[in-house]
């Protein structure tokens, strides 16, 4: 399988000596949809950084498509598009200025540009915006304008730092949509976010990075099958008398709502039985969300013991 | 990248460059206009009157080929120097950075951008002295060339200045400490031969006297300086200023971390 990113032992020391990355290895494959997850100041945006070539590394290998880094720069800068974690465009421009001199900067002939243009800004709900000064748009829609500008050279490799942050839950959704359609058609994307919702609703595979180390690299679905105990909130018709529940640990939120934790192997089933023979009428469930945060937490400081012990 | 691809980006920076000088033109192409005419009015007119000819001709004309040698010269630099300073300010310079722009069409861009706006300025400022004095042109390719060069000189200048500044202040300390000194005894408004012996030696090492020499050389044929050792300093100066420039762009000084 092609590779769209392949990553060795790269460090970063910033001027004044602090190390952001320790030898960082990652590897994500054409096609792939992939999550970077970590705390704040874990070193993603350097990663990012160094891959878009905004930021000098300190040692190690960068591969994109199988360009090198230090030697085929320009064939690497051409495969990705970069949406990088701050605005970065010049607030004085329009909208429409702003993605066609990118495409220029990419050698894209300005007709071309153009047509282009209106195809991104069209689908990314931009166009009517596209004599607009970008400092009049909100932070959602430059969100947006910075998606737009980064696909205008059509790269094969998309990669997005935090590209919801600040964005309201219904453009955050239809932003997925877009970036699942893309994705669909064919170019590999790589996010950061700290919506870990974001990255199980996304990403096929996720890396999760501490103080410049991957201390996890593995697919979403392995990841979330570490998890063995779920919690689900159960919605039930009100009641006088509380429910009991052998077995199972239990939580009464309020007279209808009830949580409840359920290893893996235990399943649902006798969960059912017992509030059935209490004539307990199930309306709803729901998987409570958070278990992925609470195994990122778990991560993290896993790593962080085991790298300490070492 | 290939030779169109490069064309296009340089293309793509130098549009973007004049349209940034000609959206704020109240602040770009006005005042040079309006400083300009209040030299013409005040030093041309009502002291140079006074003063009578210097160089064989009247005081007016003395003066202008060093006045609009001045204009071209603030504008080509200050262009450059806020335009690419704003760019590392807003951060939007990574757009350049990400792309597979070479460092030689940034520094053609912004610098094409700097030569635009003075030399637009310097005919602004050429045509209302004409109201003031009869236009003269002994030598107009050396006016050309002479023009061209120190814009370009300017605008590297400008650039470099930019890529070492770290605050909006710092982009304005250079033309005020080095350059408004520069200018101002560089022979604008003296001939060097009026100077003592030690301060016409002292006064060669200042490169605007070459400029405004040979500027005025191609005017009225009247210069203290021999116009070919003058265009030869200021190509010397062109190709180190360049060297400069590229090698901390190249290095991503002050544009990378
Ligand atoms: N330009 C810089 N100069 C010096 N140190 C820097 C610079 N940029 C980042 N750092 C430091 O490098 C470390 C990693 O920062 P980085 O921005 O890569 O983290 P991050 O994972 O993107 O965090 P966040 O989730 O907050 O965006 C931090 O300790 C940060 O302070
Ligand atoms: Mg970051």
């Amino acid at each position: 399988m092609t590779k769209a990113l392949e990553i060795k032992s790269l460090r970063k020391v910033y001027r004044g000596g602090l190390e952001a990355l320790k030898g960082l290895d990652l590897t994500v494959n054409e096609g792939d949809f992939y999550a970077l997850l970590g705390p704040n100041g874990a070193g993603k945006s350097t990663t990012i950084g160094i891959i878009s070539s905004l930021v000098n590394k300190t040692e190690g290998e960068v591969k994109v498509f199988g360009y090198d880094l230090d030697t085929q720069l320009a064939d690497v800068k051409r495969q990705i598009g970069l949406v990088p974690q701050e605005f970065n465009f010049n607030q004085f421009e329009t909208v429409e200025q702003i993605v066609v001199n990118q495409a220029g900067y990419y050698g894209v002939p300005r007709k071309l540009a153009k047509e282009r243009a209106q195809k991104y800004l069209t689908q990314l709900g931009l166009w009517d915006k596209r004599n607009d000064r970008a400092r009049t748009l909100s932070g959602g829609m430059k969100r947006r304008l910075m998606i737009a500008r980064a696909l205008l050279h059509e790269p094969k490799l998309l990669i997005l730092d935090e590209p919801t942050a600040g964005v309201d839950i219904e453009l955050r959704r239809s932003m997925w949509d877009y970036l699942t359609l893309i994705n669909s058609q064919g170019i590999t994307i790589i996010l950061t976010t700290h919506y870990l919702e974001e990255a199980e609703t996304l990403c096929r595979n996720i890396g999760i990075i501490d103080k410049g180390r991957i201390i996890e690299n593995t697919s979403m679905k392995l990841l979330l099958s570490k998890l063995n105990v779920e919690t689900f909130v159960f919605d039930l018709e009100p009641y006088s008398n509380s429910p009991t529940m052998t077995g199972f640990t239990m939580r009464e939120l309020d007279n209808h709502t009830l949580e409840v934790d359920v290893p893996k192997e235990r399943g649902l089933n006798n969960v059912f039985e017992q509030l059935t023979a209490q004539n307990m009428k199930v309306l709803s469930m729901r998987n409570k969300a958070n278990r992925l945060e609470e195994l990122f937490v778990d991560l993290v400081e896993q790593g962080r013991n085991q790298k300490e012990s070492v | 990248m290939s030779m169109a691809m490069n064309l296009t980006a340089l293309r793509t920076i130098w549009i973007k460059e004049c349209t940034r000088f000609l959206r704020i033109w109240v602040q770009t192409l006005v005042p040079p206009a309006i400083t300009m005419t209040l030299y013409f009015v005040i030093f041309g007119n009502l002291i140079g009157s006074r003063i009578g000819e210097m160089g064989g001709v009247s005081y007016m004309e003395f003066i202008v080929p060093g006045l609009i040698m001045m204009s071209v010269i603030t504008n080509a630099y200050s262009n450059v120097a806020s335009s690419f300073f704003s760019a590392k300010f807003q951060r939007n310079i990574e757009e350049m950075l990400v792309a597979p722009v070479s460092t030689m069409t940034i520094i053609l861009g912004y610098v094409g951008g700097g030569v635009a706006r003075s030399l637009i300025v310097a005919v602004v400022v050429t045509v209302v002295s004409s109201f003031f004095v009869p236009l003269n042109i002994q030598h107009f390719w050396l006016i050309v060339v002479t023009v061209i060069l120190t814009a370009t000189l300017f605008a590297l200048a400008g650039l470099v200045n930019a890529v070492f500044a770290k605050t909006f202040d710092d982009i304005s300390i250079i033309p005020t400490f080095v350059l408004t000194p520069l200018t101002y005894l560089g022979g604008v408004f003296y001939s060097i031969s009026l100077l003592p012996q030690f301060w016409q030696t002292v006064s060669q090492a200042n490169p605007v006297i070459y400029m405004v020499n040979a500027f005025r050389y191609g005017f009225i044929g009247v210069s203290d300086i021999n116009a070919y050792v003058a265009l030869g300093v200021l190509v010397l100066f062109n190709l180190v200023f360049f060297a400069l420039a590229w090698s901390l762009l190249h290095r991503g000084v002050g544009i990378r971390s």
